[in-house]
């Protein structure tokens, strides 16, 4: 269970700002690499087979490079996750519980993933993930395919789009069926 | 043998022989221990008896932590699954683990199982209408949280969250990394960890050996089936926790007390055959000691029914000790002179010893009251077998090969030395100054000093206990009750106050046996909070209109709750093959009159992981609870109980201290005698705590024992020197000189002892006696008669 839940957190640090400022995989990589980190809100939907409608949270993210990354949710209850280095902690109704990434090492995979993402970290992500770009500058996905059968368990793709520099949203593809859509907004300087 | 036809001689032996197989038998029948029960003290307070009980028996008593390191990372991680593979089907141990989650399964699905028994949420008000819709609430919110996933395959059954916030509870205290392979290693990855709990308690010494034995064993197995033969000769197997100090310090005392007194004996036995050089003369002269040793088990033995190792390796010196009485005899008594002529002084030095010794008896430290009683009786039944066997058993016309020359370049010496009288003023002196200056870290305030564990075997103990974050249990909260299950009501009764207390802060968390073994009344309560089904049904229904979870989704959390109702309430016993057990019987214990439950309280890391006892032990009070709820911090405890023994022995030596110098002044009638005879010995005793402190060795009570030893032990040979008004006669220097000799090595071997309790004794009574007899010498008045031979 606690895989799974640092499995998923993964996959939603993964909706951290990028400011991408070139284009082509190589330039993508070579922006994101550049990218100092940022304050940006989000809105994430979860669709969920086990319930009849979505349901919504919404905050504020912040990534800090190369290693921290933020994650505020304001609505519908506050609650905080920071990861930081190899830790991860998780604040909600008052309880602090803090985590080893590298005593879950699926999860990890996942974590450095997406820090090999923000980082633009190409050879690190291709360990884990096929990428797949795909559109054009103006409009572009890129498509993580998780190439580790123990990630892909828990999740089949994560798809990040975007147009020129900017992350406009995350969508993550469960395994079981299940899709969170994560939209995010203008980055706050 | 002609001396036997005489009958005196006869009657004597025959005495002795009987006197020897009263002994032999109490002695075979004694039972013998080297564990803690020599620091309980014999008249505990509730605390201390708690103290020693956690010591002995506690879970903390039963862990064995275990690292295997060296090779490479797949062989330690190999090696590490397979011991615990090997292990878990042993039932010496209770539980082993190694990181790898193999139980971790079972354990949640007892919790899933038993949740609305555990949960402390399940209240009638939860299951009420507007309850149950806030519990969705707080579900669907969750569901939202980068969290939700960990929830989202239980919401159909556990729609209320109860397992989530079980969990929750119990995610406290820290654990190891796991490596690559999914085992414990330390945080630099270079030693693979396991934990170990026994089925027996840490004060089994046997049982834990056994243990100890068994981790071997799978080691060696583990290691040859590994593939890489390389990697597998390099690994290196290291143990540590309670259970194995046991183990070590007993094998250390046993082998200590071997080498030491056979070594003793040797030294011993070397110095007279040099001496007397005659074969039967020796061994006549061996009897009091070994008597007196018989002697002194036997009075433990009976006094207190078990002997402490460590008084056996005390009683070594006492090979020394006792020898000197036939030094006396043989050597003042070889050149014709009748015993009875010197005995006297014999007799008055074994009362100052006697004095000194008794003091220890009033010990509440049952080591020290055994040492008390052991030097009494061997030195009396020692000096008795010496006044009454010996003469009798040695040839009418005995005469020892004659030591006077010797003695002539001892009393040339001795009467060159009291040209150096100022100095013994100068150096006792100085010796004050130095403790004086150093009177701040001159004693070591802890327990653990008297540990006979060595300081290497400590280090790793506190490495890989860091490592493993494994529990100290310093400070405990504990409650009586009738039995089992009313110890866990009052358990449950503190919650509140426990509760309010980590909500000011003054503690970080808490544990209860209640937890994870709630009573049966709580369990009751809660579960009768769950309405029927139909009615259930109903109000779920309602509780879920217009939230995104439907109820008809939530059927198995019907049948859940449903099934709840007919189980059977929870017992220890059902909780078998899970960890959570473990949690139970460490902290529910079964005692001679009803049930106890420990509950361990974290210290805040913001007041430097100290709990301010008075706050706790008034909120205790406040709340007026059933089983009069004890507070228990074991760090105090011990060293408290320590300090009592360091300040009881400094009273009790200066008490003995008193008594020799009264004891003097009775028989001697002479203060100026009476001030020959101490004051060397007064020197002696300042400048040997002078060099300790100097050496930079910390003085604990056993070095206190050491000083009482040299009053009492340095008063036979400065005696000598008082009772002649002057300077011995030669032969009687050459015995004295003979005896401290015999002393000194017997001391002398203890000061290398790695016992720190046998070495603070030697290194302090060897040097001592040594320096009582050189200060005697230098002090006494300049020779009048003695300087003329004859």
């Amino acid at each position: 269970m606690i895989r799974r839940l640092l499995a998923t957190l993964a996959l939603l640090l993964a909706a951290a700002p990028t400011l991408a400022a070139g284009w082509g995989l190589e330039q993508l990589m070579a922006t994101l690499a550049d990218n100092p980190g940022g304050r940006v809100s989000f809105v994430e939907t979860r669709y969920m087979a086990l319930l009849d409608a979505p349901i919504e949270a919404s905050g504020e993210l912040v990534y800090v490079a190369p290693s921290r990354l933020e994650r505020h949710t304001v609505k519908p209850k506050p609650e905080s996750m920071v990861l930081d280095g190899d830790r991860l902690s998780l604040s909600r109704d008052g309880q602090t519980h803090t985590l080893r990434l590298r005593d879950y090492p699926e999860a990890a995979a996942l974590i450095d993933s997406i820090r090999a993402t923000l980082a633009g970290d190409r050879a690190t992500l291709e360990k884990t993930y096929a990428l797949k770009l795909s559109g054009n500058a103006g409009r572009w996905a890129l498509d993580l395919l998780p190439a580790d059968p123990a990630v892909a368990r828990l999740v089949s793709r994560i798809r990040l789009s975007g147009s020129s520099g900017e992350v406009h949203e995350v969508e993550i593809f469960q395994a079981d069926g299940d899709r969170s859509v994560m939209r995010i907004g203008k980055p706050q300087r | 043998m002609s001396l036997l036809r005489r009958p005196r001689a006869r009657l004597a032996l025959a005495v002795w022989l009987a006197l020897v197989a009263v002994l032999a038998a109490i002695v075979l029948r004694s039972h013998f221990t080297a564990d803690m029960s020599v620091f309980l003290p014999r008249e505990p307070t509730p605390e201390q008896r708690l103290l020693v009980e956690q010591l002995r028996e506690g879970m903390v008593s039963r862990l064995i932590l275990v690292g295997v390191e060296g090779g490479d990372a797949d062989a330690r991680a190999e090696t590490s699954r397979r011991i615990a593979a090997r292990l878990r089907g042993d039932a010496r141990f209770a539980s082993v683990n190694n990181g790898e989650t193999t139980h971790l399964e079972a354990d949640q699905r007892w919790l899933f199982d038993n949740r609305y028994a555990l949960s402390p949420r399940v209240t009638p008000e939860r299951f009420s209408e507007a309850g149950l819709r806030t519990a969705l609430q707080d579900t669907l919110d969750f569901l939202a949280s980068p969290a939700g996933l960990l929830a989202k395959p239980l919401v159909t059954r556990d729609p209320t969250g109860e397992m989530m916030s079980l969990l929750q509870g119990l995610a406290t205290g820290g654990q190891p990394q796991r490596d690559e392979h999914g085992v414990w290693t330390s945080r630099d990855g270079n030693t693979a960890l396991l934990v170990l709990l026994t089925r027996a308690s840490g004060a089994d010494i046997d049982a834990q050996e056994a243990a100890m034995g068994a981790v071997r064993d799978a080691f060696d197995t583990a290691r040859g089936e590994l593939p890489q033969a390389a990697a597998a000769t390099a690994l290196k197997l290291e143990m540590t926790g309670p259970g194995v100090f046991s183990v070590e310090s007993r094998a250390t005392i046993k082998s200590e007390v071997g080498r030491i007194a056979t070594l003793g004996t040797v030294l011993v036995v070397t110095l007279l055959l040099v001496v007397y050089r005659s074969l039967p003369v020796l061994l006549l002269s061996l009897l009091p000691m070994i008597t007196g040793a018989l002697a002194g088990v036997a009075a433990v033995g009976l006094g207190f029914g078990v002997v402490h190792g460590l008084t056996l390796g005390f009683g070594t010196t006492l090979i020394g000790e006792a020898v000197d009485y036939a030094i006396y005899l043989f050597v003042q008594g070889g050149s014709g002179r009748d015993i009875r002529q010197f005995w006297p002084t014999i007799r008055l030095g074994l009362l100052t010893s006697i004095a000194g010794f008794v003091a220890l008896f009033f010990s509440g430290f049952p080591g020290l009251a055994q040492l008390g009683v052991y030097s009494v009786a061997g030195i009396t039944v020692a000096a008795l077998t010496t006044r009454y066997l010996l003469p009798a058993l040695l040839p009418e016309n005995f005469r020892l090969r004659d030591v006077t020359p010797l003695g002539r370049r001892l009393s040339a010496l001795a009467a060159a030395s009291t040209r150096l009288r100022w100095l013994v003023p100068v150096l006792a002196v100085a010796a004050v100054a130095v403790l004086v200056v150093k009177r701040d870290s001159l004693w070591n305030n802890e327990l653990l000093a008297l540990s006979p564990v060595p300081a290497a075997a400590q280090e790793l103990d506190l490495r890989l206990r860091a490592e493993m974050g494994a529990p100290d249990s310093r400070y405990l909260v504990v409650v009586n009750g009738a039995d089992a299950d009313a110890a866990l009501r009052a358990a449950e009764q503190l919650a509140p106050t426990l509760d309010a207390l980590r909500a000011e802060g003054v503690l970080d968390g808490w544990d209860s046996p209640a937890r994870y073994l709630p009573s049966l009344a709580t369990q009751q309560a809660r579960l009768a909070a769950i309405p029927a089904r139909a009615e259930l049904e109903q109000r779920l229904n309602a509780a879920a209109v217009g939230l995104p979870l439907s109820a008809s989704r939530l059927t198995p959390f019907l049948d859940d709750a449903t099934a709840a109702h007919d189980r059977p309430p929870l017992t220890r016993s059902g909780m078998e093959g899970t960890s959570l057990s473990l949690a139970v019987d460490a902290m529910l214990l079964s005692t001679g009159h009803g049930a106890r439950a420990l509950l361990p309280l974290r210290a805040p890391a913001a007041n430097g992981h100290v709990v301010d006892a008075a706050r706790v032990r008034a909120a205790l009070a406040q709340a007026g609870i059933a089983g009069d709820p004890l507070f228990l911090d074991l760090k105090h405890e011990s060293d408290s109980l320590y300090a009592g023994y360091l300040d009881e022995a400094i009273k009790l030596s200066l008490g003995g201290a008193a008594a020799v110098v009264l004891i003097l002044l009775l028989f001697q009638r002479s203060p100026q005698r009476v001030w020959r005879a101490c004051a060397p010995l007064v020197a002696a005793v300042l400048v040997v705590c002078a060099g300790l402190a100097l050496a930079g060795e910390q003085l604990i009570l056993l070095h206190l024992v050491g000083m009482l030893l040299i009053v009492a032990v340095g008063s036979n040979y400065t005696l000598f020197f008082a009772a002649e008004d002057g300077m011995p006669d030669p032969r009687t220097l050459a015995s004295l000189l003979f005896a401290t000799l015999t002393t000194v090595s017997g001391f002398g071997l203890l000061a290398i002892s790695q016992v720190p309790v046998l070495h603070a004794i030697g290194i302090t009574v060897g040097p001592g006696a040594l320096l009582s007899l050189a200060f005697c010498a230098m002090m006494s008045p300049l020779p009048r008669r003695s300087s003329q031979p004859g």
